[in-house]
């Protein structure tokens, strides 16, 4: 299905092929222009972008503004940079993504090979809670974390990030386990084999592209996120996002653009990272994650 | 979970059980922290609740109020220009690339790659990188003028009038290779026999791409749509790094209003208001979408 271009009927000549590459080519220069913003500026004096330089190469190079944005840049009420909430967002981001992408599993294979009555109203209810608008439960999720004590922490984070991300990948699962032979796990059933005996032997040997979606587009949105972030931590516990955002909107002294542009560069490099990596299993996500429910 | 030590009722019992029993802490996570969730809040928009939750009732006060604020008014406002404009210049554009790219292109994968790529990062980082671009002090306007380009001026960022294009600029940015994704696989999925048929009998390109391609495309620009209303309507981390919803108020959203009244402002009960106007508008679209995909499945 994938080779079926239209190109195989519709016919170009050479001056049209001109003109669509010329296209493509201005197109790929706009979709790089912030990124080759971000990445030169982050490595100039300040002098050169205040003197109008901002789309030439640095004059003088210099990695000072990454060092500053990574180390010493004043963040909030603190000058620690960027470090430390980079870590915060380790910390935040991977029990999240590991505990949701179980769970998605686990509910995916009963959701699929365990029906019940009432089964698909359960996932649409799972599924419409990925689309809701967040402010909608702003207000009793800060009453709720504090009464569990989470208030401004980093669990308290992972919990809020878990609670919202299990319907994503539940859909992951599920859409995935469907096309999986029923007639296996049948089987198996016969033989004496338990619930999670074919879970293990059967679902989860056979589980590596999605699991490897899921994780990508779990990791992708809750390192991604600003508005829990910025909602639901203190200034120790501040994720990646909410810390750079302090940066660049900071009122005091002179505006660092050069730090600014290391700091986004430095919040965009883990994501950035597995999309060049992984690319595939990223738009694979996407498009489950729209395309199908 | 106890799997080990039961008689032979209870390991059929447990049978039957065990999958529902692993289901239900999700399902249970679902119903308390998304569904209840929302009837509390949904409930608060009723009450004069300030800083804090608080329940004495005052039936629609905070509806009416909500919708006599200027700043409300703004948003939603803000809302429809910026939401039409992203949707109709995503379409457009992600349509565009994606017949372009379908013409057998050499580097196609490379070429998809940098179209996407903007998908995997942060609105802060996007925020951050088209904030100093479109500041006229240092970011394009100056650029021209050290070009020698003097009369240049493009000072949307500063204006309040043009402020909220500047969001849809950075926004179709980020969103629109997504987009030509979703309409790529649409058009890889069409029959070429239909499309020889057509043109034995003699029709153009254009013709091939209006009267069969892109009418069949009609699923990929369902999806796209509910993707792009629905981020639209949630649209708060850009705002926050691209203008703070400045200058002025200029470029308020829904979703910024409600942060500020709610926890800014307290004004709890106008903040719970205007978050259920979002909730509505967002179900609206979901809910027939959703109810679609699943029973089409079925």
């Amino acid at each position: 299905m994938a080779t079926n271009a239209s190109s195989q009927v519709v016919r170009t000549g050479a001056g049209a092929r001109f003109v669509i590459y010329t296209l493509l080519a201005i197109f790929c220069l706009y979709y790089l222009l912030p990124l080759y913003v971000m990445v030169v500026n982050s490595l100039k004096p300040l002098s050169e972008i205040q003197a109008g330089g901002m789309m030439s190469l640095p004059r003088e190079w210099t990695v000072a503004p990454w060092q500053s944005a990574w180390a010493t840049a004043q963040i909030g009420v603190a000058a620690t940079g960027l470090k430390p909430y980079f870590v915060n967002s380790i910390l935040m981001v991977v029990p999240a993504v590991a505990i949701s992408t179980v769970l998605g599993a686990l509910n995916g294979y009963v959701l699929t090979k365990w029906r019940f009555r009432g089964d698909t109203i359960i996932f649409g209810l799972l599924l419409f809670g990925c689309f809701i608008p967040f402010q909608m439960v702003l207000i009793p999720m800060a009453r709720m974390l504090g009464l569990m004590g989470l208030a401004g922490t980093v669990p308290g984070l992972v919990f809020v990030h878990l609670v919202y991300g299990i319907g994503f990948s539940t859909l992951y699962f599920r859409n995935y386990y469907q096309q999986f032979p029923t007639e296996l796990v049948r089987a198996a059933m016969i033989d004496g084999a338990g619930f999670f005996t074919i879970f293990r032997r059967i679902m989860l040997p056979s589980s590596g592209p999605i699991a490897v979606v899921c994780i990508i587009w779990q990791f992708t949105n809750i390192w991604n996120d600003f508005l829990f972030g910025a909602s639901f931590s203190d200034f120790d516990s501040q994720p990646m996002t909410v810390a750079l955002n302090n940066l660049v909107q900071s009122s005091t002294g002179v505006k660092e653009y050069n730090v600014h542009f290391a700091g986004a560069i430095m919040a965009a490099l883990p994501t950035l990272l597995v999309y060049i990596v992984a690319g595939r299993y990223f738009v694979r996500g996407l498009m489950a994650g729209s395309v199908k429910g | 979970m106890a799997t080990t030590a039961n008689t032979r009722a209870g390991n059929d019992w447990l049978r039957n059980a065990l999958p529902k029993l692993v289901l239900s802490p999700s399902f249970a996570m679902v119903v308390i922290f998304v569904y209840g969730f929302i009837l509390f809040t949904f409930y608060l928009s009723f009450t004069d609740s300030r800083i804090l939750p608080s329940y004495g009732l005052v039936g629609w006060e905070n509806y009416a109020k909500l919708f006599k604020l200027r700043a409300w008014g703004i948003a939603i406002d803000n809302l429809l220009i910026f939401g039409s404009l992203y949707i109709i210049i995503c379409c457009l554009l992600g349509l565009a690339l994606a017949i372009l790219l379908d013409q057998k292109i050499r580097a196609e994968g490379f070429i998809r790659t940098i179209y996407l790529y903007p998908m995997a990062l942060s609105f802060i980082v996007t925020g951050t990188a088209w904030k100093w671009f479109l500041d006229p002090g240092i970011g394009l306007q100056a650029v021209m003028h050290s070009w020698g380009w003097e009369s240049f001026a493009f000072e949307w960022i500063k204006d309040r009038d043009m402020a909220i294009y500047t969001i849809v600029i950075a926004a179709v940015w980020q969103t629109s290779g997504f987009v030509m994704a979703m309409f790529l696989a649409g058009l890889r999925g069409i029959d070429n026999e239909v499309l020889k048929a057509a043109q034995i009998d003699g029709a153009s390109n254009w013709a091939l791409y209006r009267r069969i391609v892109i009418p069949q495309l009609r699923p990929a620009f369902m999806s796209a749509f509910v993707v792009l209303a629905h981020m639209a309507i949630k649209s708060y981390d850009l705002i926050i790094a691209l203008t703070g919803g400045g200058p002025g108020t200029a470029t308020e959203l829904p979703a910024t209003f409600m942060y500020s009244y709610t926890f800014t402002r307290n004004q709890m009960g106008i903040g719970a208001a205007s978050a259920t106007i979002m909730l509505m508008s967002i179900a609206a679209i979901m809910v027939p979408y959703i109810w679609s995909e699943l029973r089409e499945k079925k």
